[in-house]
């Protein structure tokens, strides 16, 4: 596992969600932080395509050989699309957190929420409190 | 959280240098994994890991009615052992609950040791104080004289040898050795289904052994690997699958129970094993995707039918499992349940005990 980074070019949420947004859509998945905690992920159980996500709201699970954790989306849409070779290899999630293990793209339904999202550094510094 | 009366073993050192996520457990600060908990699971299958399991106590009792006061107290039968001989046991109440399940080791011809679980170590002694009344033994608290050092896997044996120069007892058997120059347990049991000991050493040479056996390529495992391990091989966990509301019976530890020497709670047990239960403790895999989870509801046709008491995805089947009472008549193995978790049903299948087989693999 690589050392914990935050790329400046994604925004996050203080539930240790990332998002990659594209104009109107937006790649979503959790933080270095996030996966670190959880340890290793042995299971993700994805939303179906076509499920709409709130805002703040749980929208899947990811598990640990010990622990459930719920993935709270960052931003609201409707998703378009699972990260299918999390099934076969969800150690992705652990090894390339905001590459190879991201979760879920959506369509955005309130682009706007993007604002409320924090920067890499906001993240970080939210994280050393 | 962490508090500030968690404590701490003889390794909390060692544990932090090496990274280790710490955790509080039964009121102690402990190490739930270094690397994480498939490389520490699959490291004690394939090769040697250590455990600090310090946090267990230990309880001393000694005396001319020792062997008289374990067997009315402790469910096997005590008389059994041999000096230098192990033996599993609950501790049970009269009603046939399980207050805690240890192990007895007879270190000589009066004086046996009991290894208990860190969470019930002094409701234990309590209880043993008080049964302890009529009988001509002494039941001393010596927790704080042992740090316990698990070393489990098939090249524990000659690790231990090569490293520590001490030659490991049979199986369920304990020898006294020397380790780091002082007096030392060398038990041969263990709580992953591999082959191990169990190191009672003194707390002060507990660090210089760590680094001994770290050095040697004894891979550190925290508490997330040794439920994993033990998991696998259906050991029950008190707390879980063992507790003061279920009997020996229906947990499946009925060998563990000789009712003819008259110990608390075996008339209950007796009644029990007579009669019946109600329900049973099974192990089970699940059949595709899903991880069970402790307290999930188990049904059968849509019923309610039971509940998870441990679940995990297993590291070494790859799949989810763990172990639920469920109604008697489906504790065969081979019949199909479904396990709700958080709301999805998932198909499972009541498997054979253990769930891995250590020796067969």
């Amino acid at each position: 596992m690589a050392d914990a980074t935050y790329p400046d070019d994604l925004r996050y949420h203080e539930e240790h969600d990332w998002a990659r947004i594209e104009g109107e859509q937006a790649t979503l998945g959790i933080t270095w932080f996030a996966q670190d905690s959880l340890g290793e992920v042995v299971f993700f159980d994805p939303p179906e395509v076509g499920a709409t996500i709130q805002k703040d709201s749980s929208y899947a699970e990811v598990e640990s050989v010990k622990a459930v954790s719920d993935v709270i989306a960052p931003l609201s849409g409707e998703i378009v699309e699972v990260n299918d070779a999390l099934q076969d290899n969800p150690e992705k999630v652990n090894e390339d957190p905001y590459g190879d293990g991201w979760l879920v793209k959506i369509r955005l339904t309130s682009p706007e929420e993007a604002e409320t999202l924090l920067g890499g550094a906001e993240y970080r510094k939210m994280l050393d409190r | 959280m962490t508090t500030a009366a968690a404590r701490r073993t003889s390794l909390f050192q060692q544990h932090q240098d090496l990274g280790a996520k710490l955790v509080p457990f039964a009121g102690w600060e402990m190490p739930v994994t270094y690397e994480g908990i498939r490389e520490e699971h699959s490291a004690v299958r394939r090769h040697v890991g250590m455990f600090d399991v310090s946090h267990m106590g230990e309880v001393e009792v000694e005396g001319p009615g020792a062997l008289a006061f374990l067997q009315r107290v402790l469910s096997n039968d005590v008389a059994k052992i041999a000096i230098g001989g192990a033996q599993y046991s609950c501790l049970c109440q009269e009603d046939g609950g399980v207050l805690d399940d240890l192990f007895v080791y007879r270190l000589g011809g009066d004086r046996y040791l009991v290894v208990t679980n860190a969470a019930n170590h002094e409701a234990d002694l309590a209880w043993l104080g008080r049964q302890s009344r009529g009988f001509d033994v002494i039941v001393r608290d010596v927790a704080d004289r042992y740090a316990m050092l698990a070393v489990q896997g098939p090249h524990a044996r000659q690790v231990l040898t090569s490293a520590l120069g001490i030659e490991l007892p049979p199986r369920f058997h304990v020898s006294h050795v020397r380790v780091g120059r002082r007096p030392a347990l060398a038990c041969g049991t263990g709580y992953t289904g591999e082959d191990g000991a169990e190191l009672l050493i003194d707390p002060e040479v507990a660090a210089p052994i760590w680094s001994e056996l770290l050095d040697a390529g004894v891979v550190p495992c925290g508490l997330g690997a040794r439920d994993t391990l033990r998991l696998e091989v259906c050991y029950p966990l008190h707390g879980n699958e063992l507790t003061p509301e279920r009997n020996p019976i229906e947990a499946g530890l009925g060998w563990c129970c000789k009712e003819a020497t008259g110990f608390v709670g075996s008339e209950a047990i007796a009644r029990a094993r007579a009669e019946g239960t109600a329900e049973k403790l099974v192990a089970f895999e699940i059949e595709g995707q899903g991880i069970p989870r402790e307290g999930n509801p188990v049904l059968h046709g849509g019923e309610p039918a039971g509940a998870v008491t441990s679940g995990t995805f297993s590291p070494s089947l790859e799949l989810g499992a763990g172990m639920a009472y469920v109604r008697s008549d489906l504790a065969e193995v081979g019949t199909e349940v479904e396990i709700d978790v958080r709301g999805k049903h998932r198909a499972a299948r009541i498997a054979s005990k253990p769930l891995y087989d250590a020796k067969r693999s």
